[in-house]
């Protein structure tokens, strides 16, 4: 019998709080505040605090990590621990009734302990508890240091077990952290953190500026702008390796890198024959193919998910629009026709729906629009709103903004239901962009 | 040297006219001071050792000086989301052209900065039209290419890190940077 008395559940749950908030003190990278919760009848679970050896206590419960990756994805309610009526780490210890009269319906528990070679082997199970039935049963040996990767990986099956969706708690957010912009004091800095804005940690470090972050489609390489020679340059880099290289370093832009879907091309956009215009690399021969030619600002590239066509802002018609370009035949066709300011697109993993920056009434927004049925929906409210970045399940994006004069990034669902923010407290952040699934 | 370019009346009436054109946005104050272009009775500078012609374009703190002796602006203001010159900064730019035919062997680069709304990149292209906007102007006035470098910082590099519309008036600029 677990049944806790109410003395040991206020315990339990001081302690819970005091490692939750010290891991957020200690990690300092961003912080996330919930703002809006989400769907109105979010699905209701109940993580179970997590049965852990005395020897992995300094750690954070596995239930918080996991019961804030589904919280922060706003189909889902779970069940704060100090409200649950047992704490069972083994199925002999569940009582549905007890998780029906809490209504939950999802119950997850699960044990880490660490074993004989020193590595944590951390165990789950997944509940339907109308139908008293297990769902799901995974079992990991990691390193103590993937602590939080092996939690993320839980919320992920839990989350694709239920929904049918695949989760996307495992992978990472890339940013610029910028401090004194613009004085001589300024540092710039390139952060990966993880989703949950944990465990952030500087990939390059400049006095100049940094731009225009993206991922490679496999997640181990990124591409980057710096001003580190005086002047705009891309540059790839491992993840979590050595290589770095200066890809062009041309007169005038070199800018708005992105990966081609499988890889092996970079789309960009270089001013070195006089006016912005987009190119595509091969990242094998470094050869260059111009695509677009118009005495226009032609920028801020994206690839559709199949590569067939480039998505890019131009200023052809007056005002800056998106446009679709196929590669193969070079048909050019104008997406976006509502407002005077619609810039820096991406395509939804379907290729059928599109997130930008709009201006309405002066202020900028992020907006989704339906390409087949052309309607247009505002997904925020904030001011100077930009730098949409997906999630790789589509469900989700992350965005740059500002919050009383400080930059911050922030996240909406797709239907604008869930909302939360991601401070800093070392500086302005920015240019958010989110990893593609990263395996293993 | 002192004499216009000949292409220089017409390059006059092409910028006025794209001005006129373009609805001329911004007629607010100017957020700093453009220095008198009035004839000052005032001492010359002190007489240098080297009285070489060229050295009176240039004090010892780097300024450009124009014909009065007092250091030209070399910062230019623009209008939201535009790149075209204003008017009241092309005699104080024809100065710079002057400064720069007689120093052929000085160069500058001018860059181009935006403030903060809209997005990233597409602010990158436009410092870079405002950069080449100056450059246009000083190529149409006799400069030679080889001296003029142009570079965009978009809006990474504020001159104001405020959120007014003074501070992003301070922003929206280009600067020409003597080297």
């Amino acid at each position: 019998m677990q049944k806790i008395s109410f003395v040991s559940v206020v315990l339990f749950s001081a302690c819970v709080s005091l490692l939750v908030s010290s891991a957020t003190f200690a990690a300092g990278s961003l912080d996330t505040i919930i703002i809006d919760r989400g769907v109105d009848e979010p699905i209701r679970v109940a993580v179970v605090p997590f049965k852990m050896d005395p020897s992995l206590m300094s750690e954070t419960n596995i239930a918080d990590i996991v019961g804030f990756d589904l919280a922060r994805s706003g189909q889902f309610d779970p069940l704060a621990s100090e409200n649950m009526l047992s704490y069972p780490s083994s199925r002999a210890t569940v009582f549905f009734r007890d998780w029906r009269i809490l209504k939950t319906a999802y119950l997850v528990i699960g044990s880490a302990r660490v074993d004989a070679g020193g590595r944590v082997a951390v165990e789950f199970e997944l509940y339907d508890v109308l139908g008293e039935r297990l769902m799901l049963s995974r079992r990991y040996s990691v390193a103590r240091s993937q602590w939080r990767d092996v939690s993320h990986q839980i919320a992920d099956a839990i989350y694709e077990e239920v929904t049918g969706i695949r989760g996307a708690f495992s992978t990472k957010i890339m940013y610029v952290l910028a401090r004194n912009a613009g004085s001589p004091d300024a540092v710039y800095q390139l952060e990966i953190a993880d989703s949950d804005g944990e465990r952030s940690r500087t990939l390059f470090s400049s006095r100049e500026p940094i731009m225009s972050a993206s991922w490679a489609p496999d997640g181990k390489r990124v591409a980057y702008v710096t001003f580190e020679t005086g002047r705009p340059s891309i540059v790839i880099q491992d993840v979590n390796g050595p290589y770095r290289e200066r890809l062009t370093n041309f007169r005038g832009i070199n800018s708005a890198p992105v990966f081609s879907p499988d890889g092996r091309q970079l789309a960009m956009v270089l001013s070195k024959d006089g006016d912005p215009e987009i190119f595509i690399m091969d990242l094998a021969t470094k050869s260059l193919r111009q695509v677009t030619r118009h005495h226009a600002i032609d920028t801020e590239p994206s690839w559709s998910p199949d590569g067939s066509s480039i998505i890019f802002t131009s200023d052809r018609g007056g005002r800056p629009q998106i446009y679709q370009l196929e590669l193969s035949t070079n048909l050019l066709e104008r997406l976006t026709f509502r407002g005077d300011y619609n810039a820096r697109a991406r395509l939804l993993p379907d290729g059928k729906h599109l997130v930008f920056v709009h201006r309405t009434n002066g202020v900028f927004h992020i907006a989704w629009q339906d390409l087949e049925r052309d309607n247009l929906q505002v997904l925020t409210q904030t001011a100077l709103d930009e730098s949409p970045s997906l999630a790789p399940n589509g469900t989700m994006l992350i965005y740059a903004t500002q919050d009383r004069g400080r930059g911050i990034l922030a996240v909406v669902s797709i239907d604008g239901s869930v909302k939360y923010r991601l401070p800093s407290s070392s500086g302005d952040v920015r240019e958010p962009a989110w990893s593609p699934f990263l395996d293993g | 040297m002192q004499m216009q370019s000949p292409r220089f009346p017409s390059l006059m009436t092409l910028v006025l006219a794209a001005l006129l054109m373009a609805g001329c946005s911004s007629t607010s104050t100017e957020p700093v001071p453009e220095p008198e272009p009035i004839e000052q009775p005032a001492p010359q500078p002190v007489p240098q050792p080297e009285p070489e012609p060229e050295l009176a374009d240039f004090d010892s703190a780097g300024n450009v000086l124009g014909p009065d002796g007092r250091p030209l602006t070399r910062t230019f203001y623009f209008g939201y989301d535009r790149a075209v010159l204003s008017p009241s900064d092309l005699a104080a730019l024809e100065l710079h052209a002057q400064v720069l035919r007689r120093n052929s062997d000085r160069s500058i680069v001018v860059e181009g900065h935006c403030d903060e709304r809209g997005t990233r990149e597409y602010n990158l292209a436009l410092g870079e039209r405002r950069a080449d906007s100056i450059r246009s102007f000083l190529l149409s006035a006799g400069v030679s290419a080889r001296q003029i470098e142009t570079v965009s910082y978009g809006e990474e590099q504020p001159a104001d890190p405020g959120h007014t519309e003074s501070a992003w008036e301070r922003n929206r600029r280009a600067v020409m940077v003597y080297r």
